[in-house]
């Protein structure tokens, strides 16, 4: 059950990023793949089975910490702030796949973008651009034990 | 002319509580979450228990920044759609009644999100309540803040903007 790839463990750490079933593809140099299978419990509207916005916020905003902990240097990161815009509705009963890219850095901010999309792989249903803290590591002055 | 007796004070909040039970208790990921809702009148105050799996920092035990900003988002639509409800309850055109696990109102649909997040959520419950600012035909703009121990000290607030489905509970598009 419990997938153990280095990049997998970095979502098992985080118990809300477990709750939500999040599975880590990729990661690395300020980029991040994150897909959420279908839940039935992360439904918001149940007239029409879409699921709930918050759902997917929680999935780009751990997408978008991803790309930032996974920028050269970084050593943690919080949400300064979010922006989600719905295109569309995602389609009930499909796996949400978030990108996310760390496009600027400063020493002390991370500039993010991310999309979602759902099985149709051509048009993001959402896309998502925040800024995040960011702490970098001490530049290495002496031989210090590897990260 | 005889006005009719006004109805008990207890079965008109029995009858209001019923009808925002029946918004709120069959969106499934509301109850994921654990998020309840507290009314005074119109007022709604949302609340979210802390749990271990809301945890997003494990070191800190901080909340996870989604589920602050998830938390936000519930918080604005149920108030934008518990608003429209509370306007047609009011005004006779809705009959909280009627609005059982079968008929309910169709939810507004996010059309935007942005939140701030200004503290990092503590391993404590945390509240929110929203004010709709502008609410037209067809769009609302609402925005919402969290805190937790402190009602002045916000860890999160945000503004969103939903399109209105259309009042009619039996409509279909």
């Amino acid at each position: 059950m419990i997938d153990v790839s280095p990049a997998q463990r970095f979502i098992e750490v985080i118990p809300h990023a477990k709750a939500l079933g999040l599975h880590l593809v990729e990661i690395g140099d300020g980029k991040a793949v994150i897909y959420m299978p279908w839940d039935d419990r992360f439904i918001g509207d149940p007239l029409t089975g879409v699921i709930a916005g918050g759902a997917v916020s929680a999935l780009l905003d751990t997408c978008c910490g991803a790309a930032v902990m996974s920028y050269p240097g970084a050593k943690s990161t919080a949400t300064l702030d979010l922006r989600i815009d719905y295109m569309r509705t995602a389609k009930p009963g499909q796996r949400i796949t978030a990108r996310a890219e760390c496009f600027h850095a400063t020493r002390s901010v991370a500039f993010v973008r991310a999309t979602a999309h759902d099985e149709d792989t051509d048009q993001p249903f959402a896309t998502a651009q925040g800024a995040f803290t960011m702490d970098m590591m001490p530049k290495p002055t002496k031989t210090e034990g590897a990260a | 002319m005889n006005r009719p007796a006004p109805e008990p004070v207890q079965i008109i909040k029995e009858r209001r509580d019923r009808a925002l039970q029946n918004l709120v208790g069959g969106i499934p990921y509301v109850n994921f979450l654990g998020i309840q809702f507290d009314r005074r009148g119109d007022e709604l105050t949302a609340l979210l228990p802390f749990d271990d799996q809301l945890v997003g920092n494990p070191l800190l035990q901080a909340i996870h920044g989604g589920v602050t900003s998830a938390f936000l988002e519930v918080t604005a639509m149920i108030e934008l759609s518990w608003s429209i409800l509370w306007e047609d309850m009011e005004n006779g055109n809705l009959d909280p009644r009627k609005l059982d696990a079968d008929h309910l109102p169709r939810l507004p649909k996010t059309i935007d999100f942005t939140v701030d997040y200004l503290r990092s959520g503590l391993p404590r419950d945390a509240y929110a309540r929203a004010r709709v600012n502008r609410s037209g035909r067809r769009y609302a703009s609402v925005h919402v803040e969290a805190w937790q121990d402190k009602r002045s000290r916000l860890f999160a607030q945000a503004t969103g903007h939903f399109l209105i489905p259309g009042r009619d509970t039996t409509e279909v598009e």
